[in-house]
């Protein structure tokens, strides 16, 4: 047990007394400690990083955007730049920070702390998992630096195979190898639920955050592939011409589609289902409450993960898709609205009765519900045959996806780093800028993507450059979603500032400071590199709240614990293991 | 689809296109139905959030409320209530889906070309535009569309229409002008650099000022008579025959071919349409009328897109009296009293929306509406 840093002053004191004397983040130094580390919450810290500085790029190209955009005419940058600038943002957003985001570092710090196992199954490949992501990442970074992809990031043939002159082939190789890391995080999500949940912690008693986890990896493993095998038919297609997409050789453009959106309709799930997951935890610690209707908003995961499957049509009802097929694509759109309209309602009535705070974490749980409803209210206007028809490939499908993904997704991603925050890293961020940021960021946010909403109901079409100057209206909305962008930024800003301020400066984290009831709260803050001291063993059910002095640190207290309360239910386990 | 009532809505919408088709009351009413339950549904969550969120806010650092599991009933009205809400919404969408891709039968025909970066259009009575489309106020009119290169997306959104333009195929969309004016026309699917200057209008003409504007043509060629021009040129006129009764040549007798079924080699039978005809200039080895030999050459990369459309609209003048349309060749000329539809062309081409048919020829061809969906189906 380590002592090297003491000294007379009261922090010093404090973080004796709260912190364990060891934890993963002061277990081992160096920069090899981290970068060979097989510990999954380190792992996870090594993407939080890389997240945030691929959500940064991202954010510099949306910036492009909305200057551009500020004036009718192309006047920023050429047509050529502003198209590469929109598939840039695009790529980034979509492959390198909505889709890992959540699972890769929430996840990957909280499934093993959350069943009470010690890492994930297998923690080499979780290393893998984000050495492929680099790889991924840094070749479809350098593709877009060395000359950049003008495809838009859906990369429709025979555009991207027989027309675009960029470099299409090095970024989608890049988004190839990015796709084993999904399909390897998933794989060790699946395994370590199945095999590695404590005793006690049977599969009702899993939080809601594994169970759309779990919803979440089953859609990487069986979705990824098909994106993977759709580039490198792209690759060959245009390095080989071997006609499987290109009409003049016997093959089908719109194929492509299908076997695109085949994956990219499920990934949407896999960036929002996560979310979902945080929501229903933050809900419940800050409430107080359990979740209600669990099993409902359990087996909702898996029945969007399931039908998201069957809804890819959707994307392409004004694409020479049959008739027919557009109907029944429709149809399931509309049922795989339900289970997120399940979900929302049981978050809702969670609040009822509850002991609602207004700590940030509950700030944008009241952000998400009604983004997120708004965002999937819209998804009904879209799923409407007719309806599309006329916003298809418009602004509104802009603002619609925004809302569900920034909307959706960034808000819960926002809310869990808040609310876990101080389980990664032993200190509290600072509670009223943390406030003020959120506030800053809905306001922000709405006023970027609503009028969006109404731009593309009077027809502007996406990824246009220029529009036409005879439409007042179009630059004043325009203007409007381009101040609201400025603020959005500042919003991210702020956060992004507090948090890295807070790692030196902010209070120090006691174990469990909302409190909340999973078992990542009841091991200390940092947790220490094996997660536990001893084995939990679970004897309650997900999100009993038990008197709060009851529901603390497992395990035998160390001299820097707290281990007054320590859990009645875990006496005899502990025992045992003395 | 007159059988099924979809309602309207004709009044202005605030944020909303210019209504100046037939559909846009219909897309307009469903979006005052969506945007009214998206409030509702907003409204009232966050109403509840917002109630739920000042009463039950903690008052005690350490209060633990009493837990409340859940409520089979809720969970119930929840799920089938927004399930029963969302169908109105399936069906109510689809319905308008249906009126928009069932092309009718008798419309005035234009062929749209797509090429990166602009619309080119072709009337049957010769008239050429590139990103301008004119047409009359009250006529149906059916665009036949196909693209040079890479997918675009032909949209107008005071119509309230959109249809991807894909390589390769030709897809149909149509549309009722209500109100003359002047409407954008936008490519809607990113193709390429200039994809945002892909762009043009289309006006809608009062039948007066149309007439006008069709005898101010630069005495343009019909675009089956420059078919024609092309089908003696590229020697198709050596193998097929197009005039009625004549002996068969190597290949199948055009003459009254469009719109019929014709047997095939393997048995099964083939509308002829604008997609057959299309397929057997470019690839005629992949369904051979039954009977003839494998012998026509590919004429793959030799035809540009407009030039494939005129040989298809040759091809389709070649029928019995009163079903082909217009004779090859034959100038413009311009009835009053069918509101701007040149005589000839009256069988494709009926100007009120009821559209009966103009005589009634023995064999009644398919009807080209038909076409739209055979394409869609492949």
């Amino acid at each position: 047990m380590s002592t090297n840093t003491t000294t007379a002053a009261a922090g010093t004191r404090e973080w004796r007394s709260r912190f364990p004397t060891v934890n993963y983040l002061n277990a081992d130094y160096g920069i090899w400690s981290w970068l060979l580390t097989k510990d999954h919450k380190r792992i996870a810290i090594l993407y939080l990083i890389s997240v945030t500085f691929f959500f940064a790029i991202g954010g510099a190209y949306a910036a492009a955007i909305r200057m551009e955009l500020l004036t009718p005419l192309g006047d920023l940058m050429q047509s050529h730049t502003y198209n590469k600038v929109f598939t840039h943002h695009g790529i980034m957003m979509v492959f390198f920070f909505l889709i890992p985001s959540i699972p890769a570092t929430l996840g990957n710090f909280l499934v093993p702390l959350m069943i009470g196992a010690k890492d994930l199954a297998f923690p080499k490949i979780n290393l893998l998992s984000w050495y492929v992501y680099m790889v991924g990442g840094v070749l479809t970074f350098a593709a877009l630096l060395f000359g950049g992809v003008d495809t838009g990031w859906t990369f429709y043939v025979p555009y991207s195979t027989n027309f675009s002159n960029t470099y299409v082939t090095l970024a989608g190789l890049g988004i190839f190898i990015n796709g084993f890391s999904s399909i390897l995080t998933g794989l060790n999500f699946i395994v370590t639920v199945h095999t590695m949940r404590a005793p006690g912690m049977t599969w009702f008693r899993l939080p809601l955050f594994i169970w759309s986890h779990y919803a979440t990896s089953l859609v990487m493993i069986l979705g990824t592939p098909v994106v993977a095998i759709t580039i490198l038919l792209l690759a060959l297609e245009r390095v080989a011409h071997v006609g499987i997409f290109d009409p003049a050789l016997g093959g089908d453009p719109v194929l492509f589609q299908h076997m695109f959106w085949f994956y990219s309709h499920p990934a949407v799930y896999i960036m929002v289902l996560p979310g979902m997951g945080v929501i229903s935890e933050l809900v419940a610690t800050h409430t107080r409450k359990p979740v209600f209707g669990y099993s409902f908003v359990a087996f909702s995961s898996l029945a969007i993960a399931v039908f998201g499957f069957l809804v890819w049509g959707h994307h392409l009802f004004v694409s020479s898709q049959s008739v027919y097929a557009g109907l029944i694509f429709s149809l399931i759109s509309f049922v795989v609205a339900i289970p997120s309209a399940v979900k929302v309602f049981n978050w809702t009535a969670t609040m009822y009765k509850g002991s609602i705070s207004y700590d940030t974490p509950m700030l944008y749980v009241f952000a998400f519900i009604g983004l997120f409803t708004i965002g999937g209210m819209t998804g009904l206007f879209l799923a409407a045959l007719g309806f599309d028809i006329h916003v298809h490939d418009t602004y509104f499908v802009v603002a619609h996806f925004h809302y569900v993904m920034v909307g959706g997704q960034v808000m819960a991603y926002l809310g869990a780093l808040h609310n876990w925050w101080p389980k990664m890293t032993g200190r509290m961020y600072p509670e009223g800028w943390a406030r003020f940021a959120a506030l800053v960021i809905f306001v922000g946010f709405n006023l970027t993507f609503f009028p969006q909403f109404l731009l593309g109901y009077m027809g502007m079409p996406r990824r246009y450059h220029a529009y036409p100057v005879g439409e007042p209206v179009w630059q004043v909305l325009h203007v409007m979603s381009t101040g609201g962008a400025s603020l959005l930024g500042i919003g991210l800003l702020i956060p992004a500032i507090y948090f890295i301020w807070s790692m030196r400066y902010g209070r120090f984290a006691p174990a469990n400071p909302w409190p909340g009831t999973g078992l990542e709260w009841r091991t200390p803050s940092p947790p220490p590199t094996e997660n536990f001291a001893v084995t939990p063993v679970v004897t309650w059910e997900a999100y009993e709240y038990r008197p709060i002095e009851e529901m603390q640190v497992i395990g035998p207290g160390a001299p820097d614990q707290p281990v007054g309360g320590q859990h009645p239910a875990n006496r005899g386990a502990d025992t045992e293991e003395r | 689809m007159q059988s099924i009532p979809i309602p309207n809505i004709n009044l202005p919408v605030p944020f909303a296109p210019e209504q100046a088709s037939t559909f846009a009351p219909h897309v307009d009413a469903l979006y005052v139905y969506l945007v009214t339950l998206t409030a509702f549904f907003t409204l009232g969550i966050s109403a509840a959030i917002i109630f739920f969120a000042v009463k039950y806010r903690r008052r005690q650092h350490g209060e633990l409320p009493r837990p409340i599991a859940g409520s089979m009933v809720l969970e119930l009205t929840w799920t089938i209530i927004p399930l029963l809400i969302s169908m109105t919404i399936f069906v109510w969408g689809a319905s308008i889906f249906f009126k928009a891709y069932r092309a009718p039968n008798q419309a005035m025909e234009i062929y749209v070309v797509g090429k990166q970066w602009m619309w080119k259009f072709q009337h049957q009575t010769g008239q050429r535009e590139i990103n301008e489309l004119h047409v009359p106020v009250g006529a149906r009119v059916k665009l036949t569309m196909t693209t040079e290169d890479v997918i675009h997306s032909f949209y107008v959104p005071a119509f309230r229409i959109k249809q991807d333009v894909v390589p390769g195929r030709y897809l149909q969309t149509w549309f009722e002008a209500t109100k003359p004016g002047k409407y954008y026309l936008f490519c809607a699917e990113y193709c390429g650099t200039n994809h945002s200057g892909m762009t043009g209008y289309v006006y809608v003409m009062e039948p007066a000022a149309y007439q006008q504007w069709l005898a101010g043509g630069t005495g343009s060629e019909s675009a089956a008579s420059q078919g024609q021009k092309l089908f003696q040129q590229r020697g198709c006129a050596s193998c097929h025959q197009v005039e009625p009764g004549g002996q068969q040549g190597r290949g199948p007798t055009l003459y009254g071919i469009f719109g019929h079924t014709q047997q095939i080699e393997g048995g099964a039978t083939v509308t002829v349409d604008e997609a057959y005809i299309r397929e057997s200039i470019l690839n005629p080895q992949a369904k051979i009328a039954l009977g003839f030999q494998n012998i026509m050459p590919t004429f793959q990369g030799q035809l540009s897109e407009e030039q494939i459309l005129q040989l298809v609209a040759y091809v389709r003048s070649l029928a019995p009296a009163g079903q082909g349309g217009a004779a090859p060749g034959a100038q413009t000329t311009v009835g009053p009293t069918t509101g701007g539809i040149p005589p000839q062309q009256q069988r494709m081409n009926p100007v009120g929306p009821t559209g009966e048919r103009q005589g009634s020829p023995a064999p009644q061809a398919p009807p080209a509406g038909n076409t739209g969906n055979a394409n869609r189906q492949q």
